[in-house]
This record gives C-alpha cells, structure tokens and sequence, in this order.
C-alpha cells in the first residue's frame, strides 16, 4: 500500500515537472502546427544558462529564471522570424519543411553547447537539492515540489492568457483559421513569432527548474523533446489544462511502471501510451475537456 | 558513350560515368584504408538515404525512425550468430527480409497516421525498439552488443559489396518510379484523399513503398553488421545517428530525386571528415571540434535557400552561378 501510495506520489510530482514541457510544446503545436524538434536543445540551451550563471557568479538557479527567461525568449523569436517563418511560403516538396529545420537548429545548438562546453556531465549543488520532506513513510522531493508548485503556477497563468486577455484571443484565433484570423485583423505572423517565443520561454523556465534535479550534458535534449511530444498528443494540441493532465498521466505511468513493471522500460511506456493515444484517440484528452 | 536501354529503366551516360567513377576513385586510394573506410559509409548513408528518400520524398510519408529497420537488420544478422554461430554473412539476405516484415507489422500501427503524425509514429516505434533491445537481455545480450570478428581485414571486398547493394538500391528507385506504381507513389505525396477517390488503393501502395524501402534500410543494417564487426542497440537504433541523419542526407541532396539521397551521402561524410581531420591537419587542430557543427548550419543554409537540395534545385544553383559569372565579367 505505501508503495502504491509513493509511487503515485512520486508519479504526481514528476508529472508535474513533465507538464511544464507540455505547455511550451502544446502551444507551439496548436498555433505554428509544427513539431518542434528543437524542443529539448532549448530547454537544454537554458540549462547551460543556469548552470553558467550558477557556476560564475552564484546565482540561485530559481532566480535565474528571470534571466534565461528573457534570453530565450529573444532567441527563439529570432529564431522563428528569421529561420522557420520565411519558410511558410517557399515552395517545398514536403510539407514538413519546418520541422525539418527545427532539427537542424537543435543540432547547431547541441553542438555549439558541445564545443563551448564540452561534453562532460554537469549538476548543481545546492543546499535544497537532496532535501526531503517525509508525510508519514511517504517521502517527497523538495526540488520535485518546487518544479510542481511552479508548473501549477504557470499553467494557471497561461490558462488566464489564453482565455482572458487579447492576446490569448489572437493567438487562439491564429490556431484555430489562420486565414480568418488574418481576415479579423490578426497578424498572424506576428502571432507565430510570439508564439514561438513564448512556447520557448516556458521551457527556458522549466530549465531553470529542471537543473537541481537532472544532469546536464548537450545531449539532454531529445529525452525532454520526446517526453514532450508525448504530452501534447496525450492532452491535445493547444490546451493547457490537457498538457497538464498529460503531464500527470505520463508521470504516473512511468513511475507505476518502473515500479512494478521494469526500471530499464521507463522511457518506452510514454511512448508507448503516446502511439495508443494517436491510434484510439486521436485529438487526446481535449476531447473531453474542449479547452 | 551511350545510354543503355533496359526493360525497366534507361542508364544514361552520365549514370555510366558516376558508376565508373565510382569504381576507379576508390581504387586510386589503394594505400589508404582511411580513405576506403570513408567511401564505404558514404555507400552505406546511399542505401540509407534512398531507402528513405523512396517512402518519403516521393510517397509522402516523413519516417523519423528508419533506424527501427536499420536496426532490425543489423540484429537479423548478428541474433543467428549470437545463438547459433550462423553465419552473419546470411544476413545479408534475411536483414532486408526481417525489415520487410517489421515495416508491415509497424505499418499496420503508423499508416493509420498522417503527416506530423505519421513522423512522430514512426520515431516513436523506433525508440520503443531501442528500449527493447537494450532490456531483453537473454535475446540480445542488451547494452553488451554483439561481437564479431570480420572475415576480411581488407577493405576492398566491403567497399565493392556496399557498392553493390547502393547501386541495386538506386535503380530499384529508378525503375519504381518508371512503373506505374512510381506514378500511383507520387499522387498518394500530392494528396492522398484525392488519390483515394480517383480509385488508388493507397494503403496497398503505401505498403510498397513502405517495403521497398525498409528491405534496403535493412540490408545496409546488415551490411553495418557484417563490416563493423559489433553493433549495440544504442548504435544501430539511434534516433540522431541513423533516423535524423538519414533524412539530413535525402533533405541537403534533395527529396524526390533519384541522384539526390547519393549527392546528400557525399556531402556528408566529406564535409564532416574534412572539419573532424581539420582537413587533413593543413588546418589549426579546433576545426576538428565544429565538425557537427557545420554540418548542422549546412543543413539550415539548404533548407532556408535550397529547398530542393542541391540536385532538385541544380538548375537553379546553375542559373546563380551564372549571372554571378556574368555581373563580373560586365564590371
């Protein structure tokens, strides 16, 4: 029973770390319609701004998210205007012209982070990073707390964006027509680089988070990308509250089955799960919760 | 020199030279088992990058995760060996076999997915088989590999096998497209609704296509098998190494194009070993740490300004080089 009860608690916790990954992904997804497989080099990308600011000058790695916040977000908004949104309206062949070049920007950005840093495994020490608080026999992870307040605050905050303020309203207009987005007076590209901009922000922020819990090494980033994908097909593209759902059920999974199932099959079960969802459900959980 | 006519597909002129070439270049380099080593993986990225270039650039159908059947084959060729001491030389016929079946078995899952989904399906299915491979140790002796010792210490015999199977692999394309099949392949890429209504059974030909392709992909995995002398599923079922860089090959050459997937393999490999050998020590030492670097802002650059890849955009590459040529000759 306090195994059950732990690993669903432990479950919850890493979910909720997951859902910060699914709430940049999904936007992205729902508004620019592609996958972005520079997803985790971003997020890896903020890791190394965290740990550097760590390293050099002693700052905090829950403070530095109101720097590598701001640093990414005009990263990526370079990004998207420069490199993915010029190749809207180029004649292609594959349609997946976009995505490809999100692979291309993930492996410049690995390997920048490789040549500047090197390929060595990285952590931070802090005095909170092995600190447990214990509920009965059931023990939780400070750090794991912290990054699961922290996503409830987020998704809470994007949740009041998306739904309440204008811009949330272009930008759900944007992904849901496009054309007719245009046609009410919406820029839509100005809507696609914000997007992407923001999308981005909140996994630098999940970086910033993420660091007193995970290694750091350049090539971190395709385990967070594909964690991520999983979450946005699970919850639905472009929903927030569908992210973080995903994100529980994801964590949940993974724990109740390294637990009792296979430590070494942790990693396939999302993936697993992910190719039920596609298969029997398609639209994911946004199906029944419509936003 | 003459093109030869063949039932199923013509050999220009220029394809007799590329094969000619193909031959006398890597035998100019006899003393150079560097060099030949080269020549052989940029064969073995031909097979892959065809192999690919088939389902993708002229089906439609973005796989993410060929190094499931690259992977497969591999294994089809080192499993016997492991268990039984068959031979790994046998996979050659059973690694494209064993990826044939896998590619249909995966496609009953995958093919009911479209487009970004489609790709997202099939990496998927690839990393699940690398899990898969790593755990099951009492079938695959996981992380450990396989180990084999090759047969020949000469590189020459690998070199004119992979060669082989990369032309066997090309004219395959070639000739596919010739047939009518080729032609039903690219309605189902254009749009497949409407491929659907005018009366083409698009899943069967999806299937084709799928089959073609993984049997090549296959092969070459059971090529890497017998040449490499180890595998290990973190090797041949990598998602960066083998899926990405597969499709890196058939993008920087050009989709949808016969010659494109073989111009891709070329510029790959040599342009990562010239930054990764700081081109052959003539340069200063930390060239050698940007090679993937390069590599990466090469594949933006084809991206952002050749969408075509170099040879479905050669026209046009020709056509700037000209006014280039023309803007200085009139200053």
């Amino acid at each position: 029973m306090e195994m059950v009860l732990q690993s669903l608690v432990s479950g919850l916790l890493i979910g909720g770390l997951y859902a910060i990954l699914g709430i940049g992904m999904t936007l992205i997804m729902g508004v620019l319609k592609i996958i972005n497989l520079a997803h985790g080099q971003i997020l890896m990308v903020s890791m190394y701004i965290t740990w550097t600011l760590w390293y050099y000058l002693g700052i905090d790695p829950y403070l530095s998210i109101f720097i590598s916040v701001p640093v990414i977000f005009f990263l990526a908004e370079a990004i998207s205007k420069y490199l993915l949104n010029p190749l809207i309206e180029k004649e292609s062949i594959l349609p997946e012209n976009q995505v490809l070049m999100t692979v291309g920007i993930g492996m410049v950005l690995v390997e920048l982070a490789r040549s500047i840093f090197t390929s060595d495994y990285r952590s931070v020490r802090t005095a909170y990073s092995d600190k447990v608080w214990h509920l009965g026999k059931i023990s939780i992870s400070f750090p794991l707390f912290v990054a699961f307040a922290f996503s409830l605050v987020l998704t809470a905050a994007m949740f009041y964006l998306l739904m309440k303020t204008d811009l949330g309203r272009s930008i759900r207009a944007a992904s849901q027509d496009k054309i007719a987005a245009t046609l009410m007076g919406i820029s839509s590209e100005k809507i696609t680089i914000f997007t992407y901009g923001l999308g981005s922000a909140l996994i630098a922020a999940a970086g910033s988070v993420f660091l007193p819990v995970y290694y750091l090494y350049p090539d971190v980033g395709p385990l967070f990308t594909i964690k991520a994908f999983v979450i946005t097909i699970l919850g639905g593209m472009g929903s927030t509250i569908g992210a973080i759902a995903g994100g529980l059920v994801l964590g949940i999974a993974e724990t109740f089955g390294a637990t009792y199932i296979s430590q070494g099959y942790r990693d396939a079960f999302g993936l697993f799960i992910f190719l039920v969802v596609l298969v029997f459900l398609p639209g994911g959980l946004k199906r029944f919760t419509k936003v | 020199m003459k093109d030869i006519n063949l039932k199923f597909f013509t050999i220009t002129k220029y394809e007799q030279i590329i094969i000619l070439l193909t031959i006398i270049i890597p035998l100019l380099f006899y003393d150079s088992p560097y060099m030949q080593g080269l020549f052989i993986f940029i064969m073995m990225w031909v097979v892959l990058g065809s192999s690919w270039n088939l389902l993708a650039g002229y089906t439609g159908q973005v796989s993410f995760g060929h190094a499931a059947y690259f992977g497969i084959g591999a294994y089809a060729a080192g499993l016997p060996f492991m268990h039984w001491g068959i031979s790994p030389w046998w996979g050659l016929l059973t690694g494209g076999i064993t990826a044939v079946v896998l590619g249909y078995l995966l496609g009953i899952v995958v093919f009911k997915l479209r487009g970004p989904y489609f790709a997202l399906g099939t990496l998927a299915t690839a990393e699940i088989l690398r899990i898969i491979f790593g755990q099951e140790e009492w079938l695959t002796n996981g992380h450990n590999g396989i180990l084999y010792v090759t047969t020949w210490v000469d590189k020459y015999p690998y070199y004119f096998i992979i060669w082989a199977i990369a032309l066997a692999t090309v004219f395959s394309v070639k000739a596919l497209m010739k047939s009518k099949a080729g032609f039903y392949f690219l309605s189902i890429r254009e749009d497949e609704d409407a491929a659907k209504a005018i009366g083409i059974n698009t899943h069967k030909y999806k299937n084709i296509s799928m089959a073609v392709s993984t049997f090549w992909a296959g092969t070459a995995g059971a090529f890497y098998m017998i040449y490499m002398g180890f595998i290990d599923p973190e090797v041949v079922f990598a998602l960066h190494n083998i899926s990405i860089i597969t499709i890196l090959v058939g993008i920087i050459g050009g989709v949808g194009t016969i010659w494109g997937p073989a111009v891709g393999a070329i510029i790959m490999v040599l342009v990562q070993e010239l930054f990764r050998s700081a081109f052959f020590g003539l340069a200063p030492q930390w060239i050698s740490k940007v090679h993937a670097l390069v590599f990466g802002l090469l594949v933006i650059f084809v991206i952002l300004y050749m969408a075509g890849g170099v040879v479905g955009d050669w026209d046009l590459i020709v056509k700037k080089f000209r006014k280039f040529r023309l803007k200085k000759a009139t200053k």
